[in-house]
């Protein structure tokens, strides 16, 4: 069986997060740049050249895109021929990202407890990890910092069946109305629709690493995509809420079976800092 | 956003008065940092008459909590954050005599009342373009709450530190108006 130390896993980790908190992927960038053509506000156009020389400075003098440099949630896929050797991986991934932000010049956003102390832990932890089993002897890290400015605007709904798809449309569309310029458009959005309670919530955040621009293959959503993305830009609030025509770059939707009883709607808001970096061991 | 004026902090009423939600503002001076737990630590003050980490009179507040610097460097990544966090505290600043905010969104309706009770406005910025911002910042002091960490409350010196009108003393809404002009669906 092929072993993985955990010391390359923190390093992997800590490098992610450097790497995803300084540039914004390439498709997300680009991205940008078409909006750019597509976008008729002055307002928002000025907006989205700032975005793209806000990218250049981050990546080429090495600083924080956003001061925000968010939650760490972590995606980690291991093959299932694979033994992780040399410690604890919870704790090596947590190591990770203490490196990258005291190291890295990231800002610290996470308090304990939650509700009355809110003391910050001072070093970005602890992370939120996703596990997943898959086949294959590797380990893919995905690093996805995540701003709460974004974060809270995003909305789950249990719907009934009966609600059908206009029903699970207005939900959508009434949480990108309301997150708004509050939330620093353009945005990405994720949707998740079917599983169950938490299920639907994790499928909107994974839907957002797919590439912008990249439609789902399964006919039925990437049609549903196109749809939404199409009505999400009638809105009209436009880059950063100024007014304009691209208030999101793309939408993503991932679909599970559900109960007989239910139809779950999660809505993921990604601002326009759609940051994550990823690598396979 | 046609207009574009530069200000020098601290802000008077017949300044504020000139001002038209949609006008592009440069602004220099000082200028002060606080968010949601600075916030809630300066309205606990207040209740007990104690005296605030600054003289808020015809100051600005920004709503920003910044990366930490590199060696050698002023500030870190330093946009605006939400402001509608900070709504439930506005009025008892504003009664002490503050005069702008500088933050990203829409608020809650009833801030709007409060700027034209208290003649004061709200600027926003633009959110995450952080790396920019930190260059219009040339020094950073922290003056309180240094336990808060990236929520301490810091005086920063800015020069032409853009930002837009978003909340006038007339009722003018930057966010409303522009999503008007482009709006085709009413959800």
């Amino acid at each position: 069986m092929r072993e993985v130390h955990v010391k390359e896993i923190t390093e992997a980790v800590k490098n992610l997060f450097l790497k995803a908190n300084y540039e914004l992927p390439k498709d997300v960038e680009d991205a940008y740049k078409k909006a750019l053509e597509k976008e008729e506000s002055p307002a928002g156009k000025e907006v989205l050249n700032l975005i793209l020389q806000n990218a250049h400075v981050a990546k080429s003098e090495k600083v924080a895109y956003c001061q925000d440099t968010g939650v760490a949630v972590v995606f980690v896929q291991i093959g299932q021929d694979v033994r992780i050797v040399g410690g604890d991986l919870n704790k090596a991934i947590e190591e990770g990202v203490r490196q990258a932000y005291r190291e890295g010049y990231l800002r610290a956003s996470m308090v304990w407890d939650p509700v009355f102390e809110r003391k910050n832990t001072g070093d970005n932890t602890p992370p939120v990890i996703h596990y997943e089993i898959v086949p294959g002897d590797k380990i893919k890290i995905i690093a996805a910092p995540k701003g709460g400015g974004s974060e809270n605007t995003s909305r789950l709904a249990m719907l009934k069946p009966a609600d059908g798809w206009e029903g699970v449309k207005k939900f959508i569309l009434e949480t990108v109305k309301l997150a708004g310029p509050n939330a620093c458009p353009p945005f990405v959005i994720g949707v998740g629709i079917g599983g169950n309670f938490e299920y639907c919530a994790y499928l909107a955040k994974k839907a957002l690493l797919r590439p912008v621009g990249k439609r789902h293959e399964n006919p039925l959503i990437a049609k549903v995509e196109e749809e939404l993305l199409n009505e999400i830009n009638k809105i009209g609030w436009g880059p950063m809420g100024f007014g304009g025509k691209v208030t999101a770059v793309d939408v993503k939707v991932e679909m599970y079976p559900c109960h007989i009883a239910s139809l779950p709607v999660a809505v993921n808001i990604q601002c326009h800092a759609a940051r994550h970096a990823e690598i396979e061991i | 956003m046609a207009k574009e004026i530069r200000l020098t902090t601290p802000l008077t009423e017949e300044v504020i008065s000139q001002l038209r939600a949609g006008d592009k503002v440069l602004i220099t001076g000082y200028i002060y940092t606080a968010r949601d737990a600075a916030h809630k630590r300066m309205t606990e003050a207040i209740a007990q008459g104690k005296p605030l980490p600054f003289d808020v009179k015809g100051q600005i507040i920004y709503y920003v909590g910044p990366t930490p610097p590199k060696p050698g460097e002023v500030i870190g990544s330093a946009g605006p954050t939400t402001s509608a966090r900070m709504d439930r505290y506005v009025e008892h600043l504003l009664k002490l005599g503050l005069k702008g905010m500088i933050g990203k969104g829409y608020r809650q309706p009833f801030v709007k009342e409060l700027l034209k009770k208290y003649k004061a406005v709200y600027f926003a910025a633009v959110g995450g373009v952080a790396a920019l911002y930190r260059e219009k910042i040339k020094s950073s002091e922290v003056i309180a709450y240094e336990d808060l960490g990236p929520e301490a409350v810091r005086k920063l010196y800015v020069v032409d530190f853009p930002v837009v009108v978003a909340y006038d003393i007339y009722g003018g809404d930057l966010f409303e108006e522009g999503r008007k002009k482009f709006a085709q669906l009413e959800i």
